[in-house]
């Protein structure tokens, strides 16, 4: 597991953690059931509070993607496709909202976007 | 479980009043920060007893901190402004002394922790510079496996690849759950990233005591043009800053319209506009 802190970027560090922890586990790089380092021990090497650490685990726990083992310690939790659909739905629409905007700001009309769109698609599929 | 708990601590001194309360729970970070003269030293000398106070109560690992202070001083690592011994004394001889006060002095970890701040072994306390002098302070805190620490701006006359240094040690200490540090500051950096708790002082009063990160969750700041501010209403900032260029305001989150997406704010910006609100009152 890789979590760099970006002290500049203006996003709080839970929710930098969070998003990283949670980009690894979506994208296969954090493997099911793989043990996650403790909450004591990455505030340590990240060198933030133990609270706000804690809280991106419990916030990663509350959403499944992690699970405790009293005792032992935190886990990537088995993979919940319907999540994982979810999340990137929830990704695509965001981004979605931006294309908006940007495209307002520039007079682009829906036909223009919808060809740009096809061209990107080209390629992928 | 706390492992500080302060209630009502008051201490006069001509017009400057201290009254204060707050708590530190076991295995977490405390940052006191403070305008100078705010009373952060005070309250540390009055937690160790070193003044009488005028009312309130103390309690150090849940007991009255005057109920056996001589024991509970051996769980504790305290560092205080202006703390020192003579200066004939070499830092192996202070280790030689330590060792027969402290009943868990670690003599190994005394060793190690002066090889890591450089500091040599034979040069005498009158001889070493500012920044030596802290860092052996720091290492004597260290050295007889203490659950609290007490530090009174430990980083003061630190240079920033010393700051660096120990800012690692709390980290390592802290990794032990049984551990907590109170570390008073008006270096917010430096503790901006390491503590679960902040409080913040000024002129002998506690202006906020909470978990950091709810903390700066219920703020957030604007930067907007004067007419962008004005038509979001009436609000009530806690610090308002206007020029010719705009607006710029720190406020509680939950007094905003919907739709305002405010910008995150530090632990140095809320503390700022804090005492600016605190002192307009």
């Amino acid at each position: 597991m890789h979590v760099f802190i970006d002290n500049k970027s203006g996003t709080p560090i839970y929710d930098q953690i969070y998003t990283q922890i949670k980009s690894q586990i979506i994208n296969g790089s954090l493997k099911e059931d793989e043990m996650l380092p403790s909450i004591r021990g990455l505030a340590k090497d990240l060198r933030i509070s133990f609270i706000t650490t804690k809280h991106a685990y419990d916030e990663l726990e509350k959403e499944g993607f992690l699970y405790t083992v009293p005792g032992k310690g935190c886990f990537v939790a088995p993979k919940n496709v319907e999540l994982l659909r979810e999340e990137n739905l929830k990704k695509i629409e965001s981004h979605m909202e931006q294309i908006a905007v940007l495209a307002a700001s520039c007079n682009l009309t829906k036909e223009e976007l919808i060809a740009m769109l096809d061209f990107c698609m080209e390629d992928k599929t | 479980m706390y492992a500080l708990e302060i209630q009502n601590l008051q201490k006069k001194f001509g017009d400057f009043t201290l009254d204060v309360s707050f708590s530190l729970p076991k295995g977490c970070v405390m940052g006191l920060i403070g305008t100078n003269g705010a009373g952060k030293s005070t309250t540390i000398k009055l937690v160790l007893d070193m003044l009488n106070k005028d009312g309130g109560t103390v309690k150090l690992f849940g007991k009255d901190h005057k109920d056996d202070l001589a024991s509970a001083k051996e769980d504790m690592g305290i560092v205080l402004d202006g703390m020192g011994f003579p200066v004939g004394f070499t830092p192996k001889y202070i280790g030689s002394l330590l060792k027969d006060i402290y009943k868990n002095w670690e003599q190994d970890t005394y060793r190690s922790l002066l090889e890591k701040f450089d500091i040599p072994y034979t040069k005498a306390w009158g001889e070493l510079s500012t920044g030596m002098k802290m860092k052996l302070n720091l290492a004597v805190a260290l050295s007889h496996r203490p659950k609290l620490l007490l530090l009174d701006e430990p980083t003061n006359g630190l240079d920033p690849f010393a700051r660096d240094q120990v800012l690692d040690l709390l980290m390592e200490f802290t990794r032990n759950e049984e551990h907590s540090v109170l570390i008073s500051s008006h270096i917010v950096s430096d503790l901006e990233r390491i503590c679960d708790y902040v409080t913040f002082l000024d002129k002998g009063r506690v202006l906020v005591s909470d978990e950091k990160d709810a903390l700066l969750a219920r703020y957030g700041g604007l930067q907007l043009s004067a007419e962008e501010y004005a038509a979001l209403g009436d609000l009530s900032p806690v610090h308002l800053r206007e020029s010719h260029n705009g607006v710029e305001a720190i406020l509680l989150r939950e007094d905003l319209p919907a739709g305002v997406t405010p910008l995150p704010v530090t632990v140095e910006e809320l503390f700022v506009a804090m005492v600016k609100e605190a002192r307009e009152e």
